[in-house]
């Protein structure tokens, strides 16, 4: 086997890595190999943000995406998890420091929304993403992980969606 | 959007209200068991069974998964563990974004690549 050449060894995995840092933060963090300019780009686009927010490799489904960046300008994104009802994700920028800093908020969980602050920090060529979801309260955050919000469905509910729908077939109900 | 009101307490007693569900957490204490087993145990139907496990997996008391054709019970994590098991599956979520990222951002790396060449010709 000879297939793989010298010069395109197999990239080490890159995961990203994901923290409650405090009572009220929660931040994700990866490196992407490529100069903060582009990575920006990818951020305030909508025709680039599109391709990766909404993972289909995570069974997510885009439904729309409406994106106006500049400070003050709002965005609107909507995508299904699987065959769940369509959720809906909306807020405003209130930073647009372009190739260093974003900063939007997430209106739909009203009171106890986050604000999401997102940094780009470039070292050789490569750029450091950092996402810090910062809630207003210990609880609010406590209650987005209890409700599964920020578009990470947790498990159970997709076992309860299947189950309901096993419990109405059963009693004869779509 | 998907949200649960009731508060997990709340939806906790409820679900423990009732002498059958106690029991099927008694059973699952024991150790894992299908729906049909569980249904068996109390000599219950199918939908009846089904209903109770609904209660309990809502309340969180339990989690259910299907393997083929079978659903197996088992009792459900504690809160901390839940809490672990969302920010787990929160990353996941990231890594998948940043893998399609990484694609982007290659994708743009090249364009402006050729784009240096084309300008240079």
């Amino acid at each position: 086997m000879d297939a793989r050449r010298e010069t395109e060894p197999t990239p080490p995995k890159n995961p990203a890595t994901m923290e409650r840092k405090s009572e009220r933060e929660l931040v994700a963090t990866r490196t992407i190999n490529g100069p903060a300019r582009i990575v920006f780009e990818a951020f305030t686009k909508p025709e680039l943000f599109k391709r990766w927010w909404v993972p289909k490799s995570f069974g997510l489904t885009l439904l729309s995406c409406e994106m106006d960046v500049r400070v003050g300008g709002r965005y609107r994104l909507v995508f299904r998890h699987g065959a769940s009802e369509p959720m809906e994700f909306y807020g405003r920028y209130i930073e647009v420091t372009p190739h260093s800093r974003l900063v939007w908020t997430n209106e739909e969980g009203g009171e106890d929304g986050a604000v999401t602050t997102v940094t780009f920090e470039e070292k050789g060529g490569k750029t450091l993403l950092a996402l810090h979801d910062l809630y207003p309260s210990k609880e609010a955050l406590d209650r987005a992980i209890a409700s599964g919000s920020t578009g990470g469905m947790p498990e159970q509910l997709d076992h309860l969606d299947e189950l309901v729908v096993t419990l109405g077939a059963s009693l004869g109900r779509p | 959007m998907v949200k649960y009101s009731q508060t997990g307490l709340d939806a906790s007693f409820a679900a423990l209200s009732d002498a059958t569900r106690r029991g099927v957490l008694e059973q699952l204490g024991r150790s894992d068991l299908s729906i049909t087993d569980l249904a068996a145990k109390f000599d219950m139907t199918l939908a009846g069974m089904m209903k109770h496990v609904g209660v309990l997996e809502q309340a969180k008391l339990v989690t259910t998964e299907k393997v083929g054709r079978v659903r197996t019970c088992k009792l459900g994590r504690s809160r901390l563990e839940e809490a672990t098991a969302w920010l787990e599956r929160h990353r996941q979520l990231w890594d998948s974004r940043f893998d399609e990222l990484d694609k982007v951002v290659e994708e743009l790396k090249q364009k402006e690549k050729n784009d240096g060449r084309k300008k240079r010709d």
